[in-house]
């Protein structure tokens, strides 16, 4: 009897796992025994690392988007038809435009979302480069920008944790090589008392942010942002001015993930190691869906969906599960305009970045390009 | 009817606990209750130096076998 594999959610993933099922079942393919369908929302896949490079005029709009289809194996079905309702009891799941899909087997991958409109006055008051319009208005802003107040601002919680770094850093440069630099005052903020999660990681930026005259203030939740007199205030109490402000919005998982009742904030509840949604031995959950409390990062997505193409061809194949995830992240870190460094745990390896190189820089100029492999399945 | 929610961030290098907090009070509701595993022992001081911060309620901060417990109560 045929078996259906579901994939909710088309982004890198859903991709990988779609594409990486393709390669190891393609005689179940062919018999007609298994088939795989796809749910997304948009007829293009982006590569969302590159919005960092777009407000520096470091990579071009075009270069982030690529067909999704061709993306994706062609034996894949694809629908840009979102998930409007979940059901895990009966294992299928509705569509904004009426379909109705039954699975066996479910994947979960409807990523995050930021969500500025959560905190009042951020929307209107403040620039972010997570998303392609943000990224277009901080570009235009930063081209204008003749020297003043930055601040950079963090919020919990957020998807790619190192770009806040990397923005101030880049920021550095960019400003420096305008002749800028001296004409402005960069103020970092942090929720949490350190430069960044990673303990080791804020070790290292911090002499560095001292050693380039960045400021920074840690233990700054935004309660609020005033765009007509340009403030930004914590939950700590404190309120700092800005003549540009950028924003790391807070984030929310999709809305059909609360909208099905499968999770607060649109965060599933996700077993660690096998990455079964809690309750469920059919369902997957894979990237920023799930509530495990690890970066949410292009990484994180990448080695999950690796874990669960091997769980799931081995559950189709032979009736077994075949291994867990360990936690693995690894992220780059542009330290700069021309250096990067990059950092990697797991659940039991603790992070220990090395130092900043003009290679590794070059290695994530590379890696950007080679993105469209890994959401193939080749890398 | 308040809820209370549990966090096992144990051995979580990133975020950490206190991030995976801040993000879990947000979805809370006043009265909500967060308790928040840690194998992290600044946890146990720096949750509770951020909740007098901004004005949410330790319930309560336990040990145990290897980890810290921290209940925090949203408060606003």
């Amino acid at each position: 009897m045929s078996k259906t594999i579901l994939i909710v959610g088309g982004g890198l993933a859903g991709t990988i796992v779609a594409n990486g099922i393709c390669r190891q079942m393609g005689a179940e393919l062919r018999s007609g025994a298994l088939n795989i369908t796809m749910l997304g929302t948009s007829e293009t896949h982006m590569y969302q690392p590159g919005l960092l490079y777009i407000p520096f005029g470091r990579m071009r709009e075009a270069e982030l988007f690529r067909d999704q289809r061709k993306v994706l194996d062609k034996r894949v079905n694809f629908f840009v038809d979102p998930a409007k309702h979940i059901d895990v009891e009966k294992n299928q799941v509705s569509t904004e435009a009426g379909r109705t899909f039954k699975y066996d087997y479910l994947v979960l991958a409807t990523g995050s979302r930021i969500m500025p409109q959560t905190i009042p006055g951020m929307k209107e008051g403040g620039h972010w480069f997570y998303d392609l319009d943000g990224a277009r208005k901080l570009r235009t802003a930063l081209s204008e920008f003749q020297g003043g107040k930055i601040v950079i601002n963090v919020n919990a919680p957020h998807k790619c944790p190192v770009a806040p770094l990397e923005v101030a850093f880049m920021l550095h440069d960019y400003l420096k090589s305008k002749g800028l630099w001296d004409k402005t005052e960069l103020t970092y903020t942090y929720p949490i008392g350190r430069l960044h999660a990673l303990e080791p990681v804020a070790h290292w930026a911090k002499p560095e942010f001292e050693k380039l005259g960045i400021k920074y203030e840690t233990f700054f939740n935004t309660e609020s942002v005033d765009p007509e007199k340009k403030t930004i205030t914590s939950m700590e109490g404190s309120e700092l001015p800005y003549d540009l402000l950028i924003t790391i919005p807070p984030h929310q998982g999709a809305q059909v993930i609360d909208d099905s009742g499968l999770g607060k904030g649109g965060w599933v509840p996700t077993n660690t190691k096998t990455l079964h949604r809690e309750g469920s031995t059919n369902v997957f959950v894979v990237g920023d869906t799930t509530n495990i409390p690890i970066s949410k990062a292009g990484s994180t997505a990448h080695f999950e969906a690796d874990v669960t193409i091997d769980n799931l061809v081995s559950l189709c194949q032979e009736n077994t599960f075949a291994r867990e995830y360990d936690g693995k992240v690894f992220c780059f870190v542009e330290t700069g305009l021309g250096s990067g460094t990059y950092v990697w745990f797991n659940y039991t390896t603790p992070p220990n970045p090395g130092p900043p190189s003009q290679m590794i820089h070059w290695f994530k100029l590379a890696y950007n390009r080679l993105y469209w492999l890994s959401a193939r399945g080749l890398l | 009817m308040a809820e209370r929610q549990k966090i096992d961030a144990r051995g979580a290098f990133c975020p950490g606990p206190l991030m995976e907090l801040i993000a879990a009070l947000k979805l809370a509701d006043i009265g909500d209750e967060v308790d928040v595993w840690s194998s992290d022992k600044g946890s146990a001081s720096d949750i509770p130096a951020w909740c007098a911060k901004v004005g949410h309620a330790v319930v309560e901060t336990s040990e145990h076998d290897g980890y810290w417990s921290v209940v925090v109560r949203k408060a606003k």
